[in-house]
């Protein structure tokens, strides 16, 4: 049963990007061509992300602590 | 030895007089002027003394027509600031915000009832969305263009031949575009071809297609009981009841179908003659003119009413027969936005102060074209308001009660009695018979003298075929039913059902979430769809749950709102307006729909009071 709701919603989930992109109207092969750039530019945006966003988030971190903190961190350790 | 000179009211230096003896106080400030001279009596002091004081009364006169709050009457003008700020804060359809203004307070001297339009806006996204999905229809549609145009599809539609190549492009122009590629691909929720009476339910004839709408075929087999929520039925005339259409079987039988001749020449038959007095009579005017089409009525009878040099104020949303007669007649024509009296108030200023274009004569005739409920919004006319401006501004009115005779008032009577106004003040009504009476055909109706000018004058009168006499039958007995006069009550109370039909209609579409457009007293219910897949996707799946739905895509409709229309009837039972609620519901939570931002919750009975108190 709880098979059945998930496929479903999914099914309805499809279904809303159908309509709201209006691919709904369009005949099969326009459908599939469309899913195919859909997705490529989908999946390109993603490995976009992926790649770029934690380097520039690091790096804009560290950027603002220097403005706030202004310690420079050393990387020689304390010898006793 | 007094002189006889006329006093022009033409030309440019008369704009100043026209506006003087538009407000009934006119001093001939020139007359005194040409008078004088012929007169010679007169010293030079006493003529110095009558041109002073006719300059200082004609700034007088002219600066309380200029200044906006001065002139009108204390009612009046406490309604138009009222108005004025109503106008400003809500009532326009750009703001968002509901139009749920009870104008009652303010407006008490001329609203007797509470007039209250919805024209929300949706969320934001919803447009980025519509328009995202026609930018999608287009880059399609410009690759399909491509292929067809290189030879690598079937060309379905009408091209130009291989000669007319090099000549100018029939078929290039966004509307042939459209057509192409968008309208195709969903079209078969239109033109669905009907096989049985349009009454509250309906057979449709079930069709298949198996190249995406090009073509279609019939299965043979008919889809039975659809319930209609399409067809222009408000007082369930169309029917089949052997009882009701006795008298139209006698009078076929009598007069044959054909009438084979125009009104001017062999048309007018005793039947006319009884349908004109019986509409005259049902309108309370002197007299009307029954014609064989409603179109028609419109386009052939607006260029025999006005002409060259006169003006037509015609309201942005008129339907295309109001457009076509305007155009037709060769006279100015000026649009005021919708239902909007400053708009309105503004053309007639503009038009009585500057008069014709290039030579600033008067207008022979200022002419106010309005529907009494516009059919693709739902919205009421102004009426009170209109004939106000119009009786200030000394224009005439044309009211096409076309979806509205019949669908409001108390008995009936169309917007006229919906406000409680007196039919005298509308210069020239003019209706349909094909909404509320189940016939088919048009009137206009007015004053005496006017109906008798259109007897002779009107393209419609010389020219077209009159109405059938079974048709005018069907009419007749309609009326008669309406107006209590076949010994009945049956007319009054399929307006009251009509009108309880409407409320509760509107009233769960509103509780449900739906943006609905228009006034909570109309029939005519437009639900908004915005998106362009949801069109096809509502109309089809509404099928599939055997109700028959009219969804209105671009052409009709501006390009980011497009709707399904509902028509009411009085032949709706409860249970069928339930059943219909119940599918939009779904339907609405299916396809995501219910884009108001101001209804009520759903589900009513969550509100109700529970005990918190600990049971003990």
């Amino acid at each position: 049963m709880d098979i059945k709701r998930v496929k479903d919603y999914i099914y309805w989930l499809y279904y809303q990007y159908l309509l709201i992109t209006c691919s709904y109207v369009l005949e099969p092969w326009e459908q599939s061509m469309f899913h195919t750039i859909t997705v490529t530019v989908v999946a390109m945006v993603v490995y976009t992300a992926y790649v770029f966003v934690p380097i520039h988030v690091r790096l804009a971190l560290e950027f603002f602590s220097q403005i706030f903190g202004g310690q420079p961190e050393s990387t020689v350790s304390i010898m006793n | 030895m007094e002189p006889s000179k006329q006093i022009s009211l033409t030309g440019r230096r008369s704009q100043k007089r026209r506006l003087k003896s538009a407000s009934d106080n006119y001093r001939g400030y020139m007359a005194t002027d040409h008078n004088a001279g012929e007169r010679g009596a007169e010293s030079g002091k006493l003529r110095r003394w009558k041109l002073l004081r006719g300059r200082t009364l004609l700034w007088v006169h002219v600066v309380p027509i200029m200044l906006p709050t001065a002139v009108c009457n204390g009612h009046l003008h406490h309604h138009h600031q009222k108005q004025n700020n109503l106008l400003k804060s809500g009532i326009c359809k750009k703001n968002g915000i509901t139009k749920g203004m009870k104008n009652g307070v303010s407006n008490g001297t001329l609203y007797k009832k509470t007039f209250i339009e919805h024209f929300e806006q949706a969320p934001m996204y919803v447009a980025v969305l519509t328009f995202l999905g026609f930018g999608v229809g287009t880059v399609f549609g410009y690759l399909r263009d491509f292929m067809r145009a290189w030879g690598l599809e079937k060309r379905n539609i009408a091209t130009e031949r291989e000669e007319q190549k090099d000549f100018v492009p029939l078929y290039q122009d966004f509307e042939n575009f459209y057509t192409r590629n968008l309208y195709m691909r969903i079209r078969d929720n239109w033109n669905r071809p009907i096989c049985s009476v349009p009454g509250p339910q309906f057979d449709l004839m079930e069709r298949v297609t198996d190249d995406y709408n090009w073509t279609f075929r019939f299965t043979g087999r008919t889809i039975k009981n659809v319930i209609n929520m399409g067809s222009y039925n408000y007082l369930g005339f169309a029917e089949t009841d052997v009882n009701a259409l006795k008298t139209v079987t006698i009078e076929l039988q009598k007069y044959g179908t054909g009438v084979c001749s125009t009104r001017q020449e062999m048309g007018t038959l005793d039947k006319h003659v009884e349908i004109e007095k019986l509409v005259a009579k049902f309108l309370g005017v002197e007299d009307a003119m029954v014609f064989g089409m409603g179109f028609a009525t419109n386009s052939m009878n607006i260029p025999a009413l006005v002409g060259k040099g006169c003006l037509i104020l015609s309201d942005e949303l008129n339907h295309t027969s109001l457009v076509l007669g305007a155009r037709l007649s060769g006279a100015t024509i000026r649009i005021f936005k919708h239902n909007n009296m400053q708009s309105l108030e503004n053309l007639l200023r503009d038009a009585i102060i500057y008069g014709q274009p290039r030579s600033h004569r008067a207008w022979r005739k200022i002419i106010i074209l309005v529907e009494g409920i516009y059919s693709m919004e739902g919205s009421i006319v102004r009426l009170p308001e209109i004939v106000s401006l119009k009786k200030k501004y000394k224009a005439y009115l044309y009211l096409d009660e076309a979806h509205s005779i019949g669908a409001v008032g108390a008995t009936g009577r169309g917007v006229v009695e919906y406000f409680g106004m007196s039919p005298d003040d509308v210069d020239v009504l003019m209706g349909t018979f094909t909404k509320s009476f189940g016939a088919a055909g048009g009137y206009l109706a007015g004053k005496k003298e006017l109906v008798d000018f259109l007897r002779t004058h009107s393209h419609s009168a010389v020219y077209a075929t009159s109405m059938c006499p079974a048709v005018a039958e069907q009419i007749i007995r309609a009326m008669k039913c309406l107006m209590g006069l076949d010994g009945t009550t049956q007319g009054l109370q399929r307006v009251r059902q009509l009108g309880r039909n409407t409320r509760y209609f509107r009233r769960r579409l509103h509780e449900m979430g739906f943006i609905i457009y228009g006034n909570d007293d109309s029939p005519v219910v437009p639900l908004l769809l915005y998106m362009p897949g949801k069109i096809g996707a509502f109309a089809r799946r509404m099928l599939e749950k055997n109700i028959g739905v009219v969804v209105v895509g671009f052409p009709a409709t501006p390009i980011t709102e497009s709707r399904a229309r509902f028509c009411v009837s009085a032949a709706h039972t409860r249970e069928m307006l339930d059943t219909v609620l119940n599918a939009l519901d779904e339907l609405g939570d299916f396809l995501r729909l219910k884009y108001s931002r101001y209804s009520k919750s759903s589900h009513p009975e969550l509100y109700e009071e529970t005990s918190h108190e600990l049971e003990d």
